[in-house]
């Protein structure tokens, strides 16, 4: 327990002290949202493209959040570790993986939570937008999000050949998965064989269920998406622990 | 002598590479235990065996009582290591990461107390990517030396540092012995193992080759020692007869060299300043040319060590 809470503590410190993914998950969504909201905000209400738009951005930002910290900073972290000789490092002591997977686990979550609440506060403070339903719900979709979402990234870390490898495909699969899922930009603005595409990225279902709950909808509305959820957190748990290699 | 580590006809093939084969031997409590050879020879692969950290394919290991297999969490516990190609983040200070490692084990040494043994004091708050080959080294050894362990592995510790470095990190290594604790080590440096070790195999081909004391090891072989010096005058002839054992004498110039056979019963160097002294023979820069453990492993190969 004394070890898991230090490398955790280790962990956030390390996370934030690399540049790149604290801003991209702290401070970026943070800015797409100041800069969406003042678009959106010239415009009047009831307008397409008004003010109206500025609400729906806070779950897709959220899970954009998830995808990014799920893909690329578990999964580049992960990679990195290993071909560093990190986890060789690691490895002779008496600490078990599971540590070093939680440590990695609730890091990446604390700084998801971080950037949403940033959105939150920002977006109530700026736009006077809020949930329409239960914000304890919203926190459950998004807790089911992410966790289904770092267990890909632990997936990827495990299976690929090596750091560089990992770090391309995150990037490849990344891009793409923003935009098609919706996170990014909203999928009802794309054609329709692009949104057929849709289907097949995993981060479809978190945009779908983080805005439906968002807007109040109850969480029987969404079995597919929370199945789809569901099943991908089973695969990355055992898949993960089972990919799991130190060097 | 109490064995801490017994290896008996160890064995690792990688495809069809033998890489360890069939290698046996006792290291004891208390002493600076080293292999060294060629890169390629198979030190690491056996230090990694012995850890646990590979799996042999043949032979027995007990390290502790410990089969390293089966009992890896419990060995983990009790020894300190140091590998080859192992890292920390670039951007963990030197504290943190001592604090961090000390919270794996349930009774480790103040990590503050090593900080400052180690030298590593004033590096207290600098990042790991940031400190030099013989600062991380030490940081290495500090991390090895937490658990408050009876024997410590150092794999290659001394590789890419700089002379003074390396004589820095020796020093730590007696250290380290003087504490009461087994130091098993590798190198291909066999200088080191000559100052360092108190027994050493040389390990060549997965095979060892010789075992023994560096200065057994020497002893062993059929090596000639030099006694070089310069000298003003003529050479009396006659001088190599005044001299006991099989000696002989070259004359180059001013400069006079002469060979003894290595391991005879009374020590060249005296008997050739005696000589010079009685015979009223002015010299100068005078000095001796000792075999080394490089010219065991020559004469047991037939290679030189660095290739």
């Amino acid at each position: 327990m004394k070890s898991l809470m230090k490398m955790t503590w280790m962990e956030a410190k390390l996370f934030l002290r690399e540049p790149v993914s604290a801003f991209f998950t702290l401070i970026f969504p943070l800015l797409m949202l100041l800069i969406f909201g003042s678009i959106y905000n010239s415009q009047p209400e009831g307008v397409p493209g008004g003010t109206g738009m500025i609400s729906p951005l806070i779950p897709s930002f959220t899970a954009m959040i998830i995808g990014v910290v799920g893909l690329m900073s578990v999964t580049i972290t992960m990679a990195t570790y290993r071909e560093n000789g990190i986890l060789r490092r690691l490895r002779t002591t008496p600490v078990s993986p599971l540590v070093v997977m939680a440590a990695q686990v609730i890091v990446v979550f604390v700084m998801t939570v971080l950037g949403m609440i940033l959105l939150m506060v920002a977006g109530k403070l700026f736009y006077h937008v809020r949930s329409e339903g239960s914000i304890l719900c919203f926190m459950g979709g998004m807790v089911l999000s992410s966790l289904s979402f770092f267990g890909l990234g632990f997936i990827l870390a495990g299976t690929l050949p090596n750091a560089r490898m990992a770090q391309i495909v995150a990037m490849v699969l990344n891009y793409p998965m923003l935009i098609l899922s919706g996170a990014a930009w909203p999928r009802e603005l794309m054609p329709e064989t692009v949104q057929k595409i849709s289907a097949f990225v995993p981060l479809t279902y978190v945009v779908n269920l983080l805005r439906g709950l968002w807007n109040g909808e109850a969480w029987g509305e969404h079995l597919l998406n929370v199945g789809v959820l569901v099943v991908m957190l089973i695969l990355g748990v055992v898949i993960s622990v089972k990919t799991f290699r130190w060097e | 002598m109490e064995a801490v580590i017994a290896v008996e006809g160890l064995r690792k093939v990688y495809g069809a590479t033998v890489a360890v084969d069939g290698v046996s031997f006792e290291v004891g409590k208390g002493e600076i235990f080293g292999m060294v050879g060629p890169n390629g020879a198979g030190k690491t692969t056996t230090i990694e065996c012995i850890e646990g950290l590979r799996k042999a394919d043949g032979g027995k290991i007990s390290v502790l009582g410990l089969d390293p297999q089966h009992d890896e969490k419990k060995l983990r516990k009790c020894t300190g290591l140091q590998l080859q190609q192992s890292n920390l983040p670039d951007r963990m200070r030197v504290w943190e990461a001592l604090d961090m490692y000390s919270s794996f084990y349930e009774s480790a040494v103040d990590w503050r107390e090593l900080m400052s043994q180690l030298g590593l004091e004033e590096k207290r708050n600098s990042p790991f990517g940031k400190l030099s080959g013989g600062q991380k080294q030490r940081l290495f050894i500090a991390l090895a030396l937490l658990p408050d362990p009876q024997i410590v592995f150092l794999d290659e510790l001394t590789t890419g540092l700089d002379p003074q470095a390396r004589h820095a990190i020796w020093d730590l290594v007696r250290d380290v012995q003087a504490r009461g604790k087994t130091v098993f080590l590798t190198t291909h440096f066999m200088e080191e193992a000559e100052r360092l070790c108190d027994r050493v195999a040389i390990l060549d081909h997965g095979k060892i080759v010789a075992l023994d004391s560096p200065a057994g090891l020497i002893r062993g072989l059929e090596a000639e020692e030099r006694i070089v010096f310069s000298l003003d005058g003529k050479l009396p002839s006659g001088f190599a007869e005044s001299l006991s054992g099989e000696v002989h004498v070259e004359v180059e110039g001013q400069q006079v060299v002469v060979y003894g056979r290595n391991g005879r019963k009374n020590p060249l160097v005296g008997e050739v300043v005696n000589q010079l002294t009685q015979q009223g023979l002015a010299f100068r820069d005078l000095r001796t040319e000792q075999p080394n453990l490089e010219d065991v492993f020559l004469s047991l190969t037939g290679r030189a060590m660095r290739e």
